[in-house]
C-alpha cells in the first residue's frame, strides 16, 4: 500500500504544529520520519489514521482520496498505529488486551478462549516474547507493555504499520527481535512508518527517511544517500558537534556509599559510591533490577537490609520525602504515570517540586513561581505555548524537559537520572547531556541509569553493571567498551 | 483562525462559569415570573438556608479534590449537633460546647481519613462506614429523642449561642445579613486563599491529579487526604451547630441525605469527580443554584415530589454543558 499526504496543516488552539507538511509511503519500505521533539511526527500520523482532524491538505491512499474518521477506521483499510504513549488497559491480562475489541467467539458471543490463548502464543512466539499471556498488564515492565502493542498490532492483516519510538522502552534483545519482525513484515510488502529518536537504528533497517522541522516537510532522502550529520542537519538546521559534550568537573568527596542494600526478590548485596562532581552509568538488561535499586535508594521501595550513607553519615531513607530532604533528587524512567500530572500545567509541575522555593510560609509568591518556571522553559527550550500549557499536551520529549527541570531546581547533592533521554531527539539530548555535565561540575553526584550503550559510555566517568539483581562489575568508562559492558550485563566475567 | 479562536473562547468561558450563567439566568427567569422571590426578605433566608449546604460542600470540594469523597458529612453534621446539645444540657457554657463540638467533628474526618489512608479502604467504602456508624451513635447518645431549649439550658454564652444561627447583622441599616451567610462567606475565602494561594492547595490538586507522582516528589499524600476528610468534618459539624442554633433543638435524623445535595453542588461547579481539577468558586455557584431552585420552586408552590425531579433535570444540563467534562 503507498500512501501520499501533501500540504497538511494542523493547528491546536492558536498553536500551529503542522504547515504544509508532506509525507510518501511507498509499498513495502520501512520509512523513517525524524525531527526535534515537537517537530509534529506524531500528529502527521495521527492525522492520517484519524485520531486528529487535518485542517487542510489532502492524503490519498492507493491513489485514492480518504479520510478516515476514527483509528477504528484506519485499522479496517488496513492502517495500523502503535502509539508513543502506550494504549493499555492494565487492569487486564496479555491476552485480553491483545484480543480487545476482536475476540474470537463461538456461538452467541462467547469466547473461545482456547483459540485466543493458542494465537496469542504463536504471535508472541513469533517476537520471541517470553510474557504469560495471563499476565496482568501492570505488573509487567514498560519495555514488556510496549511488546505487547506491538503484539497487538500483528494481529490486524496489516498493511501499513506506523511505529512511534517502538524501541524506546526496549531492552537490546527485544530491539533485535523487534528488527526480524520488522524486515519479515517488509519481505511481504508491509510498509513500516518507524519513528524514532536513535540514529543508530534508522541506518540499521531504514530504506528512506523523511524529515520534519517546526511541522514543516523539510525532505525525504534514500538512507543510503545521506550520512548521520546531514541528518541532523536537516532536523535543526544547524550543526550539534560533539555528541557526548566534555565534562570539566574534579571529582571530589564521597557523596553516597550504599551497603548490603537488599531487597525481598529483586536484589540483593548492592554495595557501591559515587563522589561529588562524579557521574555513575548503570548498565544492565531491562528487568535486571537497575530501577528497584535506584527506587529503593529514594525510600520508594522497602528493603530487608542494607544501609546508606550520605557525606559519611548513616540516614534512614523510608520515603521519598526524607529523601529529598536528605538531598536526593529523582528522575524516574516513566515519565507519564510518575514524573509528571499529565493534566496540570508545566507551571504547576515544576512548582510542585519546589514549593519551597515559590513560597513564604506557606503561601505562594505568584512572582517567585513565575519565575522559577520562565527559568524553566527557557533554560531547557521547553517547547510549548507558554507556562500554562498543559504537560499531557506536550511532545514526549518536551514532558521530559519538563521532569528535568522540576529536579534540577531542588538543588540536590546527588541526583537520579533514569533513562534521562528516552524519547528525547538528538539536539536535546545533547542539551541534557548538557545538563548533566553542569551538574557534575557544581558538585553534585549523578547516577545515570540507561539501556543505550552509547550514552553510558560517553557520559559516564565509572560504569556500574547490573545482572540479575546483582552488581556483576563497577569499572572505569575509560577502556571500556560494548563488549564489556554486555559480558557484565549477561553474568559473564571479565578475564 | 480568528473565528475559531473566537469560538474556542467562548467554550471556555461557558466552561469556566457556566454554573454562573445557569445560576443568573435562574435568578432572572424566577425574578420575572415570582416577584416575591427577590425581596430583600426572601433572599436573605435564601442566603442563611444556602449556608448549611454551602459549608459542607466546600469541605466536599476539598475531599473530592484530593480524589476522595466524603458521604458521611451529614452524620457528623447531626453527631456533633448531638454533642453539642448534650453538653448544652449538662449546663456547660455554650462557647465551650461550641468548641468542643467542633473539634469533634474534626476528629470524626478525621477518622474518614485514617480508614482511606492508613486502613487503605476505598474512600466511599470508608465513608460509607462512617456515615453509619456516626448516625448510629447520634441515636445511641439520645435514644432516638430530639432534645429541646438548647440555649436556655447553657450556662452563659447563651447570648453567643442564639447568634449563630438566627443572628443577622444589619447593613445600610435596612438589609438584615444572617450570621450563618457571614459564616459561608468567610469559609468560601479561607477555602478560595488555601486552593489558589497556598503550598497546601497545590498538594491536595496534585495528590488528586496523581498521587504517585506527588509522593515521588516529597508530597505526603496521606497527611493531605487526612488533612481535607478533617476540614471536612469541621466544615459539616460547623453547619450543623449552626443549624441548632437556629432551630434550638437537635435530633439524630438532623443532615440526612446531605452529603447529596453537597456532592451536587460540587458537581454543578464543574469540579471533577475523579480528582485534581475543580474550583471553590464553582462550588459556590452550585450551591446558589441548589439554593435557589428549592426557594423558588417552594414560592411557587411546586409539589415537593415535581421539585425533585427538575433538580435533576437542572443539574444534568448543568453537568452536561460543562465543557471541560
Ligand atoms: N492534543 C494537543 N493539544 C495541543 N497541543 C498539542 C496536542 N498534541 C500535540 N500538540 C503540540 O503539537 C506539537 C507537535 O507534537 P508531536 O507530538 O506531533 O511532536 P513529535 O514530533 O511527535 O515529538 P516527540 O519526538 O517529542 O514525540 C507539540 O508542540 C505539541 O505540544
Ligand atoms: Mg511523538
Amino acid at each position: 500500500m503507498n500512501i501520499e499526504m501533501r500540504g497538511i496543516d494542523k493547528s491546536f488552539g492558536s498553536n500551529q504544529v503542522l504547515k504544509d507538511a508532506g509525507f510518501l509511503l511507498k509499498d513495502g519500505e520501512v520509512h523513517a520520519l525524524m525531527g526535534e521533539n515537537g517537530a509534529g511526527k506524531s500528529t502527521l500520523m495521527k492525522i492520517l489514521t484519524g485520531v486528529y482532524t487535518k485542517d487542510a491538505g489532502t492524503i490519498y491512499v492507493d491513489g485514492q482520496e480518504v479520510s478516515y474518521k476514527n483509528p477504528q477506521e484506519a485499522e479496517k483499510a488496513g492502517i495500523v498505529f502503535i502509539y508513543q504513549e502506550l494504549n493499555v488497559l492494565f487492569d487486564l491480562t496479555v491476552e485480553e488486551n491483545l484480543f480487545m475489541g476482536k475476540e474470537i467467539t463461538k456461538k452467541f458471543g462467547v469466547c473461545d478462549k482456547k483459540a485466543m490463548r493458542a494465537k496469542a502464543q504463536e504471535i508472541m512466539d513469533r517476537m520471541g516474547v517470553k510474557i504469560p499471556v495471563n499476565a496482568v498488564m501492570s505488573d509487567l515492565s514498560v519495555g514488556q507493555q510496549q511488546m505487547v502493542e506491538i503484539c497487538k498490532a500483528l494481529m490486524v492483516d496489516a498493511k501499513v504499520i506506523i511505529m512511534d519510538e517502538p524501541t524506546a522502552a526496549l531492552t537490546q534483545s527485544e530491539t533485535e527481535a523487534l528488527f526480524e519482525v520488522m524486515n519479515a513484515l517488509r519481505k511481504k510488502g508491509v510498509s513500516i512508518v518507524y519513528i524514532s529518536h536513535r540514529m543508530e537504528e534508522i541506518f540499521e533497517l531504514c530504506d528512506r527517511i523523511t524529515i520534519l522541522r517546526d511541522g514543516q516537510y523539510i525532505g525525504t532522502r534514500n538512507i543510503c544517500d545521506i550520512t548521520m550529520d546531514d541528518v541532523v542537519q536537516m532536523m535543526i538546521g544547524r550543526e550539534i558537534g560533539e555528541r557526548f559534550p566534555k565534562r570539566e568537573s574534579s571529582i571530589g568527596e564521597e557523596v553516597l556509599r550504599v551497603e548490603g542494600l537488599s531487597h525481598e526478590k529483586l536484589f540483593r548485596d548492592v554495595n557501591f559510591s559515587v563522589r561529588a562532581g562524579e557521574v555513575l552509568g548503570v548498565s544492565g538488561l531491562m528487568g535486571a533490577g537497575r530501577t528497584e535499586i535506584m527506587q529503593a535508594i529514594f525510600g520508594n521501595l522497602p528493603v530487608v537490609s542494607g544501609k546508606i550513607f550520605i557525606e559519611g553519615k548513616e540516614v534512614s531513607i523510608k520515603n521519598p520525602r526524607q529523601a529529598i530532604a536528605a538531598g536526593i533528587g529523582f528522575i524516574t524512567e516513566d515519565r507519564k504515570t510518575e514524573g509528571l500530572l499529565l493534566e496540570k500545567s508545566i507551571a504547576e509541575n515544576i512548582e510542585l517540586a519546589n514549593l519551597n522555593k515559590v513560597s513564604k510560609r506557606s503561601v505562594l509568591s505568584r512572582k517567585q513561581g513565575a519565575e522559577l518556571v520562565k527559568r524553566g522553559i527557557e533554560e531547557f527550550r521547553i517547547k510549548c505555548f507558554g507556562p500554562e500549557h498543559e504537560c499531557g499536551n506536550l511532545s514526549g520529549g518536551n514532558q521530559q524537559k519538563v521532569v528535568l527541570a522540576k529536579w534540577i531546581y531542588t538543588d540536590p547533592k546527588i541526583l537520579i537520572l533514569d533513562e534521562p533521554t528516552r524519547g528525547v531527539d538528538i539536539g536535546a539530548k545533547k542539551e541534557i547531556y548538557n545538563v548533566i555535565n553542569e551538574m557534575a561540575a557544581k558538585g553534585v553526584a549523578v547516577i545515570m541509569v540507561s539501556s543505550e550503550l552509547p550514552e553510558v559510555l560517553g557520559m559516564s566517568d565509572r560504569i556500574m553493571v547490573v545482572h540479575e539483581g546483582h552488581i556483576t562489575g563497577i569499572i572505569d568508562a575509560e577502556g571500556a567498551d560494548q563488549a564489556k559492558v554486555m559480558t557484565l550485563a549477561t553474568g559473564g566475567c571479565l578475564a | 483562525m480568528n473565528a475559531l479562536k473566537n469560538k474556542k473562547n467562548i467554550g471556555a468561558v461557558l466552561g469556566e462559569y457556566g454554573a454562573f450563567i445557569a445560576l443568573a439566568l435562574l435568578v432572572i427567569v424566577l425574578s420575572i415570573i415570582e416577584p416575591s422571590f427577590r425581596t430583600p426578605s426572601n433572599l436573605m433566608s435564601l442566603l442563611r438556608q444556602a449556608s448549611f449546604n454551602g459549608l459542607i460542600a466546600f469541605g466536599m470540594t476539598l475531599v473530592i479534590l484530593s480524589d476522595g469523597i466524603d458521604l458521611s458529612v451529614g452524620s457528623v453534621f447531626a453527631l456533633s449537633a448531638i454533642i453539642c446539645a448534650e453538653l448544652l444540657m449538662s449546663g456547660m457554657n455554650a462557647v465551650l460546647a461550641v468548641l468542643i463540638a467542633l473539634i469533634a467533628g474534626t476528629l470524626l474526618g478525621a477518622i474518614s481519613g485514617l480508614l482511606v489512608t492508613k486502613g487503605r479502604l476505598q474512600p466511599f467504602i470508608a465513608t460509607l462506614i462512617t456515615m453509619t456508624a456516626y448516625r448510629g451513635v447520634a441515636k445511641i447518645i439520645t435514644e432516638g429523642k430530639p432534645i429541646s431549649q438548647l440555649a436556655g439550658n447553657a450556662s452563659g454564652g447563651d447570648f453567643f449561642f442564639k447568634a449563630m444561627g438566627k443572628g443577622n447583622v444589619l447593613l445600610f441599616e435596612t438589609v438584615k445579613i444572617p450570621i450563618p451567610a457571614i459564616v459561608l462567606v468567610v469559609a468560601f475565602l479561607i477555602v478560595y486563599f488555601i486552593l489558589t494561594k497556598t503550598t497546601f492547595g497545590r498538594r491536595i490538586y496534585a495528590t488528586g491529579s496523581n498521587a504517585k507522582c506527588a509522593k515521588l516528589v516529597g508530597v505526603n499524600t496521606n497527611k493531605i487526604k487526612i488533612a481535607c476528610y478533617s476540614i471536612s468534618g469541621f466544615l459539616a459539624a460547623l453547619a450543623g451547630l449552626l443549624m441548632i442554633s437556629r432551630l434550638d433543638s437537635a435530633q439524630p435524623t438532623l443532615g440526612d441525605g446531605y452529603e447529596l445535595d453537597a456532592i451536587a453542588a460540587v458537581a454543578l461547579g464543574g469540579t471533577s469527580m475523579s480528582g485534581g481539577r475543580g474550583k471553590v468558586t464553582g462550588t459556590i455557584a452550585g450551591v446558589l443554584i441548589i439554593a435557589v431552585l428549592n426557594n423558588g420552586l417552594n414560592i411557587m408552590n411546586v409539589s415537593s415530589y415535581y421539585q425533585e425531579v427538575i433538580k435533576a433535570i437542572v443539574i444534568l444540563v448543568a453537568v452536561l454543558s460543562d465543557s471541560k467534562r
